[in-house]
């Protein structure tokens, strides 16, 4: 199952230059909801044939909450506030792409430099890992609206996830239960936020929001 | 026990979204509290037995947080009656014309509770997963309290409290996968991720990794902590937040995530790696008391200033964890003293609000007539902060100065004591004109009922402050007044507990 794992990792790299070439809303929510699919299915592949049906379970509810869930909530939010575009980011969109590869290279150098050669990992896993992970940061650093620095947030969180897959970690299913739930309610509570974002300022670019700059 | 503990604030949250009546919420909130400090003393008096495999258990650090943060819950719990009876109506903001809703007080008081329930799991937990989850949701209980007045600074601020925050426990997570990876490189397979069991293995976990676990992890943490140059959000959160939510988040919250990175401390030093972890403790400790220093200075909103001073003691625990030895044990006694002094002057500032409806460090003067209770608060508070003889953290820090020349480390003495001369210049100068000052004369709201709602009590009224005002910060105000004299032996005895768990000395 390599290849096909390969093939999941590339297209994992791919929704995220996606979100950082992307300036429509619905485009980069898409995004996110490819790449919670792909996440879930990289688990299965990384073990295959001995998936376990704690596995399994663990990977399904991560497909659900991040693929369908979650989009759909975000993508309520960005209805209600009645924002379509995010228009002019800190970083334009094709710096953002060009810099997109910058991390790409710097992900890949730095996962050559991790001392894993103990362990069997995919060798693309980590530097999917790392990338994604940068790319969640540059997404909320240099994007102004607030339904993106959410998905920046969960591409963050994404990457950690697939970090965490890469080394097979045997998270307790509590723990990996109470993560997915944590996640599940920031988001929810940061897409009330937006909503009452967008009624008291009409706008939900959180760069206009500077009455508590110093 | 545990259990016990973790499920009254819990099933009470869920009791209290779903009660209808305000004044039998408002007596849950108090019989919650009051029985999880009861079942809190029972904890100290005899160390309940451990649960769920030894993921959740109690031992001499966890103890010392969970009586502070139960204590100071209490105090709260009693001052946010009265709160929730009589203050809420008025706006905490002058400047908005057009009237806001609070939010309902059952989601309040049931986030209080959810609240409480998180940090006591944070503060039990003894599994570097379940911990991760526990913080992240103390993140979550305490936004909604934040944003209790719907007002749209306090929404920035929440907003900016939650992306900051959960963004920064994200790279605690990944300093969590970090440890695990350092086991398993050296193939230690079976190995649980509990403090116990990595303690346990701590030489054989790989050093490589261990060291960048705690990287992030201190970045992590520190960032819920308010370690700058990471505490971007914690002004604007304290300053929007009821001023006891502040107290809570000041008092309680910020230890629970100095705990968390204590127990990262802890591993290292059990790893041999002690020094590696010191270091950027102390990095980390001056970092922030010279920013704090710096934005103490003419602060001209007295919550902001209280909030920019949580920032200065953060990095003063951190400093004293970093130092070691006596310094360590200054350390923990810092915590509860710190958690101590803030609670009141957050509870003195909500009075101050309350009464002046402005957070304008000029505008809000002559305390002394208007609140002479309070003012009392505010000075006994001023001169404790700034580790005045014979209040608490004058012993606390005086300790930790100790350490550093017991240590040799003249030059972070050095800029230790100039940063807490120039934050005790700096907030004198605030606080004092605030409580002997002459209000101003032209437009003075106290006295005036002005163009402004002025609440339900206006004019100027004084000299009988209502008791569940006045009563919870002079209860903190003794508490600290006490332990800058005496510390008992008992405490004295924990705190050695505290101080060697996390490898202190």
């Amino acid at each position: 199952m390599a290849e096909w794992l390969d093939a999941i990792l590339v297209l994992v790299i791919l929704t995220n230059l996606w979100l950082l070439g992307s300036s429509r809303l619905r485009a980069c929510i898409q995004a996110a909801a490819l790449q919670g699919i792909l996440l879930g299915l990289i688990p299965l592949l990384a073990t295959w044939p001995a998936i376990t049906a704690r596995l399994a379970g663990v990977a399904a509810a991560s497909i659900v909450v991040k693929a369908i869930v979650l989009p759909a909530m975000l993508r309520r939010a960005a209805r209600e506030a009645n924002v379509v575009y995010e228009v002019q980011p800190l970083v334009g969109f094709t710096t953002s792409l060009l810099l997109g590869i910058v991390l790409w290279g710097l992900a890949t150098h730095l996962a050559g430099r991790l001392p894993v050669a103990a362990l069997h990992v995919a060798p693309l896993l980590i530097p999917v890992a790392i990338f994604t992970i940068l790319s969640g940061f540059l997404v909320i650093a240099s994007r102004n609206t607030a339904v993106m620095q959410v998905i920046g947030y969960l591409a963050l969180e994404n990457g950690i996830y697939i970090f965490g897959w890469a080394f097979a970690i045997e998270d307790p299913l509590l723990v990996e239960l109470g993560v997915l739930l944590d996640v599940f309610v920031a988001v929810f509570v940061m897409g009330i936020m937006i909503n009452r974002l967008s009624r008291e300022f009409d706008t939900i670019e959180t760069d206009e929001l500077t009455s508590l700059k110093e | 026990m545990l259990w016990i503990l973790l499920a009254v604030p819990a099933v009470s949250a869920m009791l209290a979204f779903a009660l209808p009546w305000n004044w039998p919420r408002r007596g849950l909130l108090v019989a919650t509290s009051g029985a999880h400090l009861g079942l809190t003393t029972l904890a100290i008096a005899r160390t309940p037995a451990a649960v769920l495999d030894g993921w959740v258990a109690l031992d001499g650090t966890s103890l010392l947080f969970l009586a502070i943060t139960s204590a100071v819950f209490f105090v709260v719990s009693i001052y946010a009656v009265g709160y929730l009876a009589h203050q809420v109506r008025v706006a905490e903001d002058p400047g908005r014309e057009v009237p806001f809703v609070d939010y309902p007080e059952a989601v309040f008081t049931g986030c209080l509770l959810l609240f409480l329930a998180a940090m006591t799991l944070v503060i039990v937990s003894r599994h570097w997963g379940l911990m991760w989850v526990a913080v992240e949701a103390t993140t979550l209980a305490s936004a909604p309290l934040i944003y209790f007045h719907r007002h749209p600074r306090s929404l920035v601020a929440t907003w900016k409290y939650l992306v900051i925050c959960s963004v920064g426990i994200a790279l605690a997570l990944l300093g969590y996968f970090f440890l695990a990876v350092s086991a398993e490189v050296r193939e230690l397979s079976p190995i649980h991720l509990t403090i116990a069991d990595l303690e346990n293995h701590a030489r054989q976990l790989d050093p490589a990794w261990l060291k960048a676990a705690f990287l992030l992890l201190l970045v992590g943490y520190g960032t819920k902590m308010g370690l700058a140059p990471l505490h971007t959000w914690l002004p604007d959160a304290h300053s929007e937040a009821p001023s006891m939510v502040s107290a809570l988040l000041s008092g309680v919250l910020l230890n629970c995530a100095f705990l968390a990175i204590l127990r990262g401390h802890s591993l290292l030093v059990k790893a041999g790696l002690g020094d590696f972890s010191r270091e950027l403790l102390v990095l980390f400790g001056l970092v922030s008391m010279v920013f704090a220093a710096v934005f103490v200075i003419r602060q001209a909103d007295y919550k902001r200033l209280l909030a920019y001073s949580s920032v200065e003691h953060m990095g003063i625990l951190s400093l004293g964890a970093g130092i070691g030895g006596i310094a360590g044990f200054g350390s923990m006694l810092h915590a509860v003293n710190h958690s101590l002094t803030k609670a009141m002057l957050f509870l003195a500032a909500g009075n101050t609000l309350h009464y002046f409806h402005t957070k304008s460090t000029l505008e809000a003067r002559g305390l002394v007539r208007a609140l002479p209770v309070t003012a009392l608060v505010w000075i006994a508070g001023l001169l404790a902060i700034t580790g005045f003889p014979p209040f608490g953290p004058f012993l606390s820090e005086l300790m930790i100065l100790k350490g550093m020349i017991d240590g040799s480390r003249i030059l972070v003495a050095v800029v230790y004591l100039v940063a807490l001369a120039a934050t005790l210049a700096a907030m004198a100068a605030i606080v004092i004109p605030m409580v002997y000052g002459e209000p101003p004369r032209s437009e003075s709201p106290a006295v005036a009922s002005g163009p402004r709602p002025a609440g339900p009590r206006p004019g100027p009224r004084s000299r009988s402050e209502p008791l569940w005002s006045a009563v919870p910060p002079l209860l903190l105000a003794a508490a600290v007044l006490v332990l800058g004299v005496y510390v008992p032996q008992p405490l004295s005895d924990f705190l050695h507990r505290a101080a060697l768990a996390v490898g202190a000395e």
